[in-house]
C-alpha cells in the first residue's frame, strides 16, 4: 500500500475554542490508483491532505492522533527534516489558486528549478535546463522563452500547468491534488485534468483528488471517500456511489447535482448547514439535517459499516439510504 | 518599465514647485527677509527699500519665487545673514547630515529589520510580547527626551561618548546621534517588518514553499523574506527625506553643525535666504529618495516592472 | 511625529507613502476584478441592507473583542483618567500650577509636594497634573481638525476619482515633501500669541494630508465591494452610496490612524516647545516644563522626568488604544 491513513485526528486551537477538524480519518491509496475525497467546505478533506502532506500550520493546528503510513513508514514518526526530504520528492501537492501559490516575485523557472537545487543538488543552469524540460512536458508553449517570466504573466490554466509540473518534477509516487480545477475556467478545467490524468498513468503515481465538484470525480477517479464534519462518511468505488448511494449526505449531494434529463423540476437542496466545528451534534453529525434520522443517529455515533467488500457507510440506516 | 519611470518623473514635478512654493510662502510669512541684512541694527528706511529694489522684494511674491527659481537652478542660493554663500553653508552642513543620516538608516536596517524578521516569526512568543512593548515606548517617548537621557547617562555620566559632537563629525562620534535620530523610526520598522511577515507566513506561495520540502531557511530567506521587505525597503526609503529634516532636534540636542542646525540659526535670525535655500535641497532629496524607492520597488516586485 | 508614523502600517501592509500611492494609482492592474455577478445575489432584495448588516457586525464584533483585551482596557482606562483630571483638574491636585516660590527651586520631593519643585520653584507635581489639559486639547482638536478635513476631501477624491483624485494626490506629496518640525519652525516662529490654537493649527495644516491618504485608500477598497457594485446597478445615487454603504466601511482606519496620530500630536507639541516655538508660559504644558528643565537634567532630573513620564504614558496610551482597535477591525490579523 502506498498510502494509509489510519484513525487520524486533527483540532484547531483558537481563542472561542478547539475546532475538531478531522475525527478518525481512515483512507487508502495504491500506486496508480486515484482517491477523491469528496466534501463541503470544512469537511476535513484538505486538512486531512495537510496533515498527510506535513505542512499543517502548528500551532493552531495539531495532531490529536492516528497515523500516516507512506510506503510502510509512519510519516508522524519522523524528524522534520526526514519528513521535508520526503515533501516534494515522495509526495507533492496541487494547490486550487496557482496565482496566489506561486511566489510572485520568483520566475517560473526558478521556482521549478528550486525542487531539483533543493533536492537534487543540481546547479542552477542545470535546473533551469529541468524546469524548460517539465514546462514543455506540461503543454506550455514556447517553454525555453517563457522560462524566466513571472506566474502573473501565465493565464490561469498555464499557471495551474506550471503547479503541476512543480508537483511532478521529481516523479513523486503521490500527488495530492487540492480542488485543482476551481479556480478555472469549465474548458481549462478538462485540460488540466486529461494532463494530470495523463502524467498520472504515465509516472503510476497514486492521486489523491480533493474536491467538490462530482462532475470531475466520476471521469477520473477509482474510488469515493465522502467526508462530512471531519469524518469519512462514505467509501466505495466510483460507479457503485452514482448507481446507489449507501449514505443520505452522499445522496443529497448527488441529488444536488443539475440534471438535463430532470430539466423543469426543482433542484434538490440539503436543508440546514454544515456543524460548527467547535460544536458538532452528538451521535451522527449528519443528523440535524438527515431525513432518515432517528432517536439512536441523536445518540450514537455511526461506525463505519461495511456494506459490500469494498463499500461503507456510516449511516446507521445504510439499507433503507441504499434502497431509497 | 520606461513608461513607469517617465510618470514617476513626471509626477515628481508639481510636488517640488508644489513643496518649494509653499516653503517660500510659509518663510514669507516668517518675517522680513532683509531685517537680518543690516547686521544687528535695524535698517534705515532708505537702505531698506534699497536692498528691497535690488533683492527684488518689491515684486509680488509669484515673481519673486520666479527669479528665486530661475537662480538656484543656475546654482545661486544666494546670500547667508554673515555674508556667507548659502551654497558654502551647505557643503559645510550636508556631508554632516548625510554622515548622520546613513548611520541612522543603517541602525534601521540592521537592528530594525532584524527584530521584525524575529517577531514576526514568534508572533505570541515573550520575545514577540517584549519587543513590541519595547518599539511602543521608542515611539512614546518624544526623541529630545531620549536623546537628553542618553546624552546625559553615556556622554556626562558614564563618558562612553562626547556630549558633543566635534564640528568635523566623524562616524564614530554619530553613533548616539544617529541612534536617537533613527529611534522613532527604528521602531516603526521592526513593527511593519513584523507585521509583513506574520502575514506573508501564512501566504499560499510560502505554504506551496513549505510543501515542495524546501528547508526551513530557505523558505524564510528566499520565499518570505523577499516578498515581506518590499514595504520595509519602501518605509526606509521615504525615510530618508524624513530623517535629513527631522534630524533639526538631534542635532540640537549634540551640537552637531549640519542641516538642522543651520536651518535653525536661518530660522532664528529670518534668514529667508538659508531657510528656502536648505529646504529646497531637503525637498530634492526627499523626491529623489522617493523616485529611488519607486525604482527598487519595481525591481524587487516584478509585478510592477511589467505592469 | 506626523511624519514619521507610518500610514500604511494601520491599515494595511502595502508600505509607506511610495507604495500607498502605488497601490491605486500604478496597481489597478493588480487588483482583482470586482466579484462580477456573484455579489449582486442578496443585494437584489434591499440594497441598503448588506452594508448596514456587514458595518455593524464588524463593529459589534470588534467590540466584542476589545472589552476582552486587557491592551485595550488598561490603555481605555489610563485615557479616561487623562479627559477627567483635565476636566476636573483640582480633584487630585489642590495646588495653584502658576504660584511659585523661587526659594524652593529645583528642589526635589517633600512632603506634600511629591514630585518636588521646578526651576522657578512651581510644585512639579500640580504642574504635571494641569499640563494634562493643554496636552489633551492639543491633541483632540487637532485631531478633529485633521480628521474632519483629512476624510473630506480624501473620501471625496477617493470616491470621485478623475481629476479631483490626482490633485489631491499631488497636494498630499507636496505636504509630504515637507519635514513637519522644520514646518513648525518656520510657521510658528512669528507666533506670539501663547495660546494653544496656533499650534493646533499647524498641525491640522500639515497634518491633514495624512489622514486624506487613509481615507482616499479605504474609500476606493470600499468603493470595489460587491455590494456597491451592486447598489449601483440598482440606480443608488452618489450620495447614498457615499452615506449608507461607503462610509460605515471606510471609517474604522480612519479612526485607527486618528487614535494613534492624537498621540503622535501631543509629542509633536512637546517637541515643538522644547525648539521654543511651540506652546508660551504662562500656558502649563509638559512640552514647556521638560523644555524648561533640560538645562538641568544633571542637577535636578526629577523636573524633567515626571512631566515627561506623564507625556510617555499619554501617547503610550493612545498609540495601544490605536492599535487594540485596528486589531479588533481588521479579521485578517486573527
Amino acid at each position: 500500500m502506498l498510502l494509509e491513513v489510519r484513525d487520524l485526528h486533527v483540532e484547531f486551537r483558537t481563542r472561542d475554542g478547539v475546532a475538531k477538524a478531522v475525527n478518525g480519518v481512515n483512507y487508502t491509496v495504491d500506486e496508480g490508483e486515484t482517491l477523491a475525497v469528496l466534501g463541503e467546505s470544512g469537511s476535513g478533506k484538505s486538512v486531512t491532505a495537510q496533515a498527510v502532506m506535513g505542512i499543517l500550520d502548528v500551532p493552531p493546528g495539531k495532531i490529536a492522533g492516528g497515523e500516516v503510513l507512506f510506503q510502510g513508514q509512519d510519516l508522524l514518526k519522523l524528524k522534520e527534516e526526514e519528513r521535508r526530504k520526503i515533501r516534494g520528492a515522495g509526495m507533492a501537492m496541487i494547490f486550487q489558486d496557482a496565482l496566489s501559490s506561486l511566489n510572485p516575485v520568483l520566475s517560473v523557472g526558478d521556482q521549478l528549478g528550486e525542487m531539483f537545487v533543493v533536492h537534487r543538488k543540481m546547479s542552477r543552469r542545470d535546473a533551469r535546463a529541468k524546469a524548460v524540460e517539465l514546462m514543455e512536458r506540461v503543454g506550455i508553449p514556447a517553454a525555453k522563452e517563457r522560462v524566466g517570466q513571472y506566474p502573473h504573466q501565465f493565464s490561469g490554466g498555464m499557471r495551474q500547468r506550471i503547479m503541476i509540473a512543480m508537483a511532478m518534477a521529481l516523479e513523486p509516487s503521490l500527488i495530492i491534488a487540492d480542488e485543482p480545477t476551481t479556480a478555472l475556467d469549465v474548458t481549462v478545467q478538462a485540460q488540466v485534468m486529461d494532463l494530470l490524468a495523463k502524467l498520472q498513468s504515465e509516472l503510476n503515481m497514486g492521486l489523491i483528488l480533493i474536491t467538490h465538484d462530482l462532475g470531475v470525480v466520476a471521469d477520473v477517479a477509482d474510488k469515493i471517500a465522502v467526508m462530512y464534519a471531519g469524518r469519512i462518511v462514505e467509501t466505495a468505488p466510483v460507479h457503485d456511489i452514482y448507481k446507489a448511494p449507501a449514505h443520505p449526505y452522499t445522496k443529497g449531494l448527488l441529488e444536488s447535482i443539475p440534471r438535463l434529463d430532470q430539466k423543469g423540476q426543482e433542484l434538490y437542496a440539503i436543508k440546514g448547514l454544515p456543524p460548527n466545528l467547535m460544536n458538532i451534534p452528538p451521535g451522527c453529525a449528519f443528523n440535524p439535517r438527515c431525513p432518515l434520522a432517528q432517536d439512536v443517529c441523536r445518540t450514537d455515533v455511526p461506525p463505519l459499516y461495511e456494506v459490500s467488500g469494498e463499500r461503507g457507510s456510516a449511516c446507521h440506516f445504510w439499507p433503507e439510504a441504499l434502497n431509497g | 518599465m520606461g513608461r513607469y519611470v517617465i510618470r514617476r518623473l513626471l509626477q515628481m514635478i508639481p510636488v517640488f514647485f508644489g513643496a518649494t512654493l509653499l516653503i517660500f510662502l510659509m518663510v514669507n510669512v516668517m518675517g522680513d527677509p532683509i531685517a537680518g541684512l543690516c547686521g544687528e541694527r535695524q535698517c534705515d528706511p532708505a537702505t531698506a527699500a534699497q536692498l528691497r529694489k535690488e533683492f527684488g522684494l518689491d515684486k509680488p511674491v509669484w515673481q519673486q519665487y520666479l527669479t528665486y527659481m530661475g537662480n538656484v537652478f543656475t546654482g545661486d542660493f544666494g546670500t547667508a545673514f554673515n555674508g556667507q554663500e548659502v551654497t558654502e553653508l551647505m557643503a559645510e552642513a550636508f556631508p554632516v547630515t548625510i554622515r548622520l543620516t546613513i548611520v541612522a538608516i543603517v541602525f534601521e536596517i540592521v537592528i530594525g529589520i532584524t527584530l521584525g524578521v524575529i517577531t514576526g516569526l514568534r508572533r505570541g512568543r515573550p520575545v514577540d510580547t517584549g519587543v513590541l512593548l519595547l518599539t511602543l515606548v521608542v515611539i512614546s517617548v518624544p526623541t529630545f527626551v531620549t536623546g537628553l537621557i542618553l546624552q546625559l547617562l553615556l556622554g556626562v555620566d558614564w563618558g562612553v561618548i562626547k556630549p558633543a559632537v566635534s564640528p568635523e563629525a566623524p562616524f564614530n562620534e554619530l553613533l548616539i546621534p544617529g541612534l536617537v535620530l533613527a529611534s522613532v523610526s527604528l521602531a516603526y520598522v521592526t513593527r511593519l517588518t513584523r507585521t509583513s511577515i506574520a502575514e506573508n507566513a501564512r501566504s499560499d506561495y510560502v505554504r506551496t514553499a513549505k510543501a515542495k520540502g524546501l528547508p526551513r531557511r530557505r523558505v524564510i530567506s528566499r520565499h518570505l523574506l523577499r516578498n515581506s521587505l518590499i514595504p520595509v525597503v519602501t518605509f526606509i526609503g521615504t525615510d530618508i527625506g524624513a530623517l535629513m529634516g527631522g534630524a533639526i532636534v538631534t542635532e540640537r540636542i549634540f551640537n552637531i553643525h549640519g542641516v538642522g542646525y543651520q536651518l535653525y540659526q536661518g530660522i532664528l535670525r529670518q534668514n529667508t535666504q538659508t531657510v528656502v535655500g536648505f529646504v529646497t535641497v531637503l525637498v530634492i532629496v526627499f523626491l529623489v529618495a522617493n523616485l529611488l524607492v519607486d525604482l527598487l520597488y519595481a525591481v524587487l516586485d516584478p509585478r510592477i516592472r511589467y505592469a | 511625529m506626523p511624519e514619521r508614523y507610518d500610514p500604511d502600517e494601520a491599515v494595511a501592509p502595502t508600505g509607506a507613502g511610495g507604495v500607498m500611492d502605488l497601490a491605486t494609482s500604478e496597481g489597478e492592474t493588480l487588483e482583482k476584478l470586482p466579484g462580477g455577478p456573484k455579489g449582486t445575489g442578496p443585494a437584489e432584495l434591499d440594497p441598503s441592507a448588506p452594508s448596514g448588516e456587514r458595518a455593524r457586525s464588524l463593529w459589534s464584533d470588534a467590540w466584542r473583542d476589545l472589552r476582552r483585551n486587557p491592551i485595550f482596557i488598561v490603555s481605555g482606562l489610563v485615557i479616561l483618567f487623562l479627559v477627567v483630571i483635565s476636566i476636573w483638574p483640582s480633584l487630585i491636585a489642590s495646588g495653584n500650577p502658576l504660584q511659585c516660590d523661587l526659594a524652593k527651586a529645583q528642589e526635589g520631593s517633600q512632603p506634600g509636594y511629591p514630585f518636588g519643585f521646578n526651576g522657578q520653584g512651581c510644585d512639579v507635581y500640580t504642574r504635571t497634573v494641569y499640563g494634562a489639559r493643554t496636552s489633551v486639547t492639543v491633541g483632540v482638536c487637532a485631531t478633529l481638525g485633521v480628521a474632519l478635513i483629512g476624510s473630506v476631501f480624501g473620501g471625496l477624491a477617493g470616491f470621485f476619482g478623475g481629476a479631483s483624485d490626482a490633485i489631491l494626490s499631488r497636494v498630499t506629496d507636496i505636504f509630504f515633501g515637507i519635514p513637519v518640525v522644520l514646518g513648525g519652525l518656520v510657521l510658528l516662529s512669528v507666533v506670539t500669541s501663547s495660546t494653544v490654537w496656533p499650534v493646533i493649527g499647524f498641525m491640522v495644516l500639515l497634518g491633514w494630508p495624512q489622514l486624506s491618504r487613509i481615507a482616499r485608500g479605504s474609500v476606493i477598497t470600499a468603493k470595489q465591494n460587491d455590494y456597491v457594485q451592486a447598489a449601483r446597478a440598482l440606480g443608488a445615487s452618489n450620495s447614498r452610496i457615499l452615506l449608507r454603504h461607503i462610509t460605515p466601511n471606510a471609517v474604522a482606519p480612519v479612526i485607527v490612524v486618528a487614535t494613534i496620530a492624537l498621540g503622535t500630536y501631543i509629542s509633536l507639541e512637546a517637541t515643538l516647545s522644547f525648539l521654543g516655538v511651540g506652546l508660551k508660559p504662562p500656558t502649563v504644558s509638559w512640552g514647556i516644563d521638560i523644555s524648561s528643565a533640560s538645562p538641568y537634567i544633571r542637577n535636578a532630573p526629577h523636573m524633567l522626568l515626571w512631566p515627561a513620564g506623564a507625556l510617555a504614558i499619554t501617547v503610550l496610551a493612545f498609540i495601544m488604544l490605536g492599535d487594540a482597535v485596528r486589531d479588533a477591525l481588521d479579521p485578517k490579523l486573527r
